[in-house]
């Protein structure tokens, strides 16, 4: 017999407890990377948590587990909430995705959600935002903004997320000045103070004056604010206590309307298994107020910019496009399709540098 | 007045007695914690340390769970202590661990689909010899250089690290992973999957291993020549140079050892908890370990206690903040006070407490 077997065999003893626990009250997990308190990503899932438990009340209860390592004990806090009678359970970083689908198929009245991977079942769900859609406004503001044309990224791992992200910043910083050049760090986490600061006081120091982060602390924010005459954008989360410097501006991922309805769909019994993938004009992706900062024309600009790619009349991937080993990605008026932006793995034109591998 | 007389030699029975007190010192400071944080602590110190045992619920699947969690930390550890007994000092077996699993998991990808039996053992052997070889890094600078083997063995987590990051979204990425970073799942391949040897107990063949070691580790120390040279070592270095010890190769023994070992447990968890080579696969348990081999007193069997000891504070801890929703930085604060108590009581062993005036010197 193996492992499988004896928990499922676990699993369908402690089903029937779970089941009827499941009647009076639905129970909504999540699993967290960072703590909650990070002001970033997982700040932002446990907002979308609270707004469940704000618009149902009794009827539902949370419980979430932060600081979760992505990998071996990924697993066993799933099984362990799984057990403890959850019925949907939202895993928020990519990391869970092997550990989400593993637990999955051993719980099969249990919904799983899996942010930001690629692997789906009966009974999990995937689902992410556009965030490059944010990154077209933030790399156009950048672009408009830099003094000395050089732009810091702090990377977090290099999946395709992160690269949508820094090739979208790239093209559209590089249509409005031609001279931008990008500066990109992998810090190989998505939350370490520490290491966030380090990567941008090293950005700063080689003569960045706008830092981009896909890392979800402050610190370097508060880096930037201690240099002076630093840019940066809000990540994840507003970060609005940092404006209206450095910080100019933000993406917010808001996951609220997400997390209610998939909640509801689970309480009316209607909920299956799909993917989804919103932006700006769903309202997943948010713009944090531009700042006084910024010039008027360039917040015109950028937020005209927002208004076509919520309209659905612009596409920050639109030819024509190169790839970094100048071959042609797309042609005049192209849009990127779906299926090459959720796998991208290149850089496009004019981005110095290799994606580590 | 309060006094502290130093003992002639360490005192036995509070070498024994420190673990438990530093234990009971620790549940009742993390009770006022959990008190303070507006938690019953009555039932998140039961929660942590009984519940992963009995709870209806949750035991049958959380008691298994101690053996996978503690394998690992046993296995490491029981190499450590052979090095710290002799005052050699492995810090980075987090670095060898990782590299024993990049090691035996490239061993077992580079012969991918093939169903061969003989594909898991090849794996076992060059997990150990991974971790082995990172070792051999610091022994043999040390040995030829003089170099400190505590900030080499450290710094070379931090390479291990780069590699493994490196190998993730390179060398031994998924081929069929749609360029995302991470290896194959060796879990889900049968030539290379680490299953369980009993199945419903948590028995994998890492955890066999990591009782084995604690076996050998034992003989070694109170049967074998080489043991004795370890303890005489650390206790009197003069001693054993007149006892013909040749430290140079007490040193490559000990660390290598200790990296073999560190390798092996990193090979087991690829192919079995963990499942793929991944850019965040070290999880820590190379520099838990340390804390395992003092808990345990570098005593074999202490080590075995302390590594089930630990690997319930970490299931407990999840399980607490599952029920109480007490935050993950508290669990930690838990298991941080559990090595700051031990290392306090130490004091007892190794001193005596008088009641008294202070003579005056």
């Amino acid at each position: 017999m193996k492992f499988t077997s004896i928990l499922t065999g676990a699993a369908l003893a402690l089903g029937l407890a779970g089941a009827a626990m499941a009647q009076d009250k639905t129970k909504v997990g999540f699993v967290y990377v960072g703590p909650v308190g990070d002001g970033g990503w997982t700040y932002e899932h446990n907002q979308g948590r609270l707004a469940v438990e704000k618009e149902f009340g009794d009827a539902v209860e949370t419980v979430f587990q932060e600081n979760v390592p992505e990998g071996a004990d990924a697993e066993r806090v799933l099984t362990q909430m799984a057990l403890s009678g959850a019925d949907l359970i939202f895993t928020t970083s990519f990391g869970y995705m092997d550990p989400t689908v593993n637990v999955a198929a051993k719980f099969p009245n249990v919904k799983f959600e899996h942010a930001t991977g690629y692997k789906r079942a009966d009974n999990v769900s995937t689902y992410s935002a556009r965030f490059y859609e944010g990154r077209a406004i933030q790399g156009h503001i950048a672009g408009k903004m830099t003094k000395s044309n050089v732009i810091g990224y702090i990377a977090s791992f290099p999946i395709p997320e992160v690269i949508r992200g820094i090739n979208s910043a790239y093209i559209h910083a590089k249509k409005v000045n031609p001279d931008v050049e990008f500066k990109i760090i992998w810090a190989y986490t998505w939350f370490d103070p520490a290491k966030e600061a380090d990567a941008a006081k090293a950005l700063i120091e080689q003569g960045a004056d706008v830092i981009l982060q896909h890392t979800d602390s402050t610190a370097p924010q508060a880096a930037a604010e201690q240099a002076g005459n630093v840019i940066t954008f809000g990540q994840a989360s507003d970060m609005g206590e940092y404006a209206p410097m450095p910080r100019v501006s933000s993406i917010i991922d808001n996951w609220a309307p997400y997390y209610l309805a998939r909640t509801k769909a689970v309480m009316d019994g209607t909920w299956t298994s799909v993917d989804t993938w919103d932006g700006i004009g769903a309202g997943m992706v948010g713009i944090g107020e531009i700042s006084d900062a910024v010039p008027a024309d360039v917040k015109a600009e950028a937020l005209a910019m927002k208004d076509a790619i919520a309209a659905g009349t612009y596409h920050p991937f639109t030819g024509p496009l190169k790839k970094q080993d100048g071959s042609d990605w797309l042609a005049e008026g192209e849009v990127a399709d779906d299926g090459t932006l959720a796998g991208m793995g290149f850089y496009v034109e004019g981005i110095v540098g290799d994606i580590p591998q | 007045m309060l006094r502290l007389e130093k003992r002639p030699t360490p005192s036995r029975f509070w070498a024994a007695m420190t673990p438990v007190l530093a234990v009971l010192a620790t549940m009742i400071a993390g009770g006022i914690l959990f008190a303070i944080l507006g938690k019953n602590p009555f039932e998140a110190i039961r929660i942590i340390f009984w519940d992963p045992l009995f709870h209806e619920q949750f035991a049958a699947y959380s008691r298994p769970q101690l053996l996978v969690k503690a394998g690992p930390l046993i296995l490491i550890a029981i190499g450590l202590s052979l090095g710290f007994r002799a005052g050699i000092w492995n810090i980075g077996a987090e670095g060898q661990y990782i590299m024993g699993a990049i090691c035996g998991a490239g061993a077992g990808l580079a012969l991918y689909p093939s169903e061969s039996f003989l594909i898991f053992p090849l794996m076992i052997l060059a997990g150990a010899l991974g971790g082995w070889a990172w070792a051999m890094i610091p022994a043999i600078l040390k040995t030829r250089f003089g170099t400190n083997e505590i900030l080499v063995s450290l710094m070379l987590v931090y390479v291990a690290e780069n590699i493994l990051a490196s190998v993730s979204s390179g060398l031994l990425r998924n081929p069929e992973g749609r360029g995302f970073p991470g290896s194959r799942n060796l879990q889900q391949w049968d030539a290379s999957a680490n299953t369980e040897i009993i199945a419903g107990t948590g028995m994998h063949w890492g955890v066999a291993a990591g009782f084995i070691a604690v076996i050998f580790a034992y003989v070694l120390l109170n049967k074998h020549i080489l043991g004795f040279q370890i303890r005489l070592t650390g206790e009197s270095p003069r001693a054993a140079r007149f006892a013909g010890v040749n430290p140079t190769r007490l040193i490559l023994i000990c660390l290598g050892l200790s990296g073999a070992l560190a390798g092996l447990a990193g090979m087991f968890e690829v192919t079995g908890p963990a499942g793929q080579i991944s850019i965040d696969f070290g999880s820590g348990y190379g520099f838990t370990a340390i804390i395992v081999a003092f808990l345990g007193r570098l005593h074999p069997v202490g080590i075995l206690l302390a590594g089930l000891l630990m690997a319930l504070t970490y299931i407990g801890g999840e399980l607490a903040q599952l029920m109480l929703g007490l935050p993950s930085a508290a669990i930690q604060l838990f298991q941080g006070m559990l090595l700051f108590f031990l290392l306090a009581m130490d004091v007892l062993s190794n001193f005596r407490i008088r009641f008294g005036k202070t003579e005056v010197a």
